[in-house]
């Protein structure tokens, strides 16, 4: 197994790369409870992109763990979870944006920074842009589904270590907002950095 | 010799199909529509159709018309996208629209979100309960595999093929498709995360839908992804549409939450600029 990159990345910036079919990217949570939004996409054809539908009615599960795969809009399997000592993550919350913040905590919020900026200024970097922008994989972030339907980003189950790792069924391109919302729990109303580590050359 | 070997028996031949009548097709103009429920004036129909099982239709709805899609025969599933027809960049958000209004199931008054936080349209009412936010459509390959066919004009179409053909008919790409909503088949979310299909409330049930923007509507009648009946099993799915009034501050979907009276809010914010409110 070789190091192929070994990357901190700062509390609320974002990061990419892309991992080749076979490599793995580790996801560490350092200082706990630090939400990680996350896109992927075929790397030969962005089109082809993370679906939370499709991933979530695969499974038939709303949250990922070990075993996971996040597929395709047609069903074609990008990446899958190989380890993860945190236990559960999020596939229906998506992305804090400026306009969404505005409408959850009020409109003064609007300056603040979101994880939807993250993704215009990295994913511009690939060609990428708003349409390409759907709903996101939110690693160590807890959103629990109530019987009655509630839904809601609550205390986070994670604590500083705690590492989820995928493995890249494809070429695939992951996109990163280390979220800096500070306005609910899904961080512990303070953004702190992850690392992401990348392995290849088999085992 | 056929009577549709020369040019002029070919005319007649195509000419005299005509005033054919079947399960699904529109009324055009809507206002023929034969026979418009209570509640629906013909007069201000601007769109009615029945959708086949297995169909799709599209349409520009303009700001303040009300949709009522009904499950005719018991086993529709409309799935549906919603675009801003000024500016299709702008369209449905699942996910803001069930964390921003904590709520993961679709129902009165629940109000759809765009990704510019603003109300592409509303649920006025709801007979059924029986929808889905979270599973989104079909695909080509899974429909493949359970049915034996997913391409868009086979026996079981999938959904994400018939939303491409209706995108493509807006100027509208793959790249433009965000996750669905699905009305008519229902999936319920357990304490583990877990889904159970619950499938639908019967046949006659309605929503109806209010456009609070002028939207690009997509509709593919087609079997929902958890449906787990072996055979592709979806039935006709009713749409009218009639002029109406957008919501005002003193609707009952305005001040359903904090988060919806802010979302109308920002709609009035962008249509006041605009010089449309």
């Amino acid at each position: 197994m070789t190091i192929i990159s070994d990357t901190e990345v700062a509390a609320r910036a974002p990061y990419s790369t892309v991992l080749r079919e076979g490599e793995t990217l580790a996801i560490i949570d350092l200082g706990g409870n630090q939400a990680v939004d996350f896109l992927c996409y075929d790397a030969a054809d962005t089109a082809k992109r993370y679906s939370a539908a499709t991933t979530i009615a695969a499974q038939r599960n709303i949250f990922l763990t070990t075993g996971s795969v996040l597929r395709t809009g047609e069903g074609a399997p990008l990446l899958t979870v190989v380890e993860d000592t945190c236990g559960r993550h999020d596939t229906i919350g998506g992305a804090c944006s400026k306009e969404s913040n505005s409408l959850r905590y009020g409109q003064h919020t609007r300056y603040q920074h979101a994880c939807v900026e993250n993704f215009l200024i990295e994913g511009a970097k690939w060609g990428l842009g708003k349409r390409d922008l759907v709903s996101n994989v939110n690693w160590y972030m807890n959103v629990p589904v109530e019987q009655d339907g509630t839904l809601g980003i609550v205390d986070g189950i994670s604590a500083p270590g705690l590492e989820v790792k995928l493995r890249a069924e494809t070429d695939v391109l992951v996109l990163v907002s280390n979220c800096p919302q500070i306005n609910n729990p899904c961080n512990g109303f303070d953004p702190t950095p992850v690392r992401m580590i990348v392995t290849g050359g088999g085992v | 010799m056929s009577t549709t070997s020369t040019t002029y028996g070919a005319r007649d031949h195509a000419r005299a199909q005509a005033g054919t009548v079947t399960e699904a097709m529109p009324a055009i103009p809507a206002s023929t529509w034969p026979d418009p429920p209570p509640g629906i004036d013909p007069a201000k129909l601007v769109w009615a159709e029945t959708v086949a099982g297995g169909g799709y239709t599209h349409k520009v709805l303009a700001r303040g018309t009300e949709l009522r899609l009904t499950d005719v025969k018991g086993d529709a599933c409309a799935h549906l996208l919603l675009f801003n027809a000024d500016q299709p960049w702008e369209r449905l958000n699942v996910a803001d629209t069930v964390k921003v209004q904590w709520n993961a199931y679709l129902g009165e008054a629940i109000a759809l979100l765009s990704d510019q936080a603003r109300v592409l349209a509303t649920v006025v009412t709801d007979e059924s309960g029986k929808h889905d936010a979270l599973c989104g459509t079909s695909t080509v390959d899974g429909n493949a595999q359970r049915y034996g066919d997913g391409s868009p004009q086979g026996d079981s179409p999938s959904g994400n093929a018939l939303f491409t053909l209706a995108a493509a008919k807006h100027g509208l790409t793959p790249r433009d498709l965000p996750p669905s909503l699905s009305f008519f088949q229902g999936v319920h979310v357990e304490a583990d995360g877990g889904l159970t299909f619950t499938g639908s409330a019967g046949a006659g049930k309605s929503v109806v839908l209010r456009t609070e923007l002028p939207a690009v509507v997509l509709i593919a009648n087609v079997a929902h992804p958890l449906d787990p009946r072996p055979d592709y099993t979806v039935t006709p799915l009713r749409v009218l549409a009639q002029r109406s009034a957008p919501s005002t501050p003193d609707s009952p979907e305005w001040t359903a939450s904090p988060e919806a009276q802010r979302a109308f809010e920002n709609t009035a914010d962008y249509l006041t600029a605009r010089g449309l409110a």
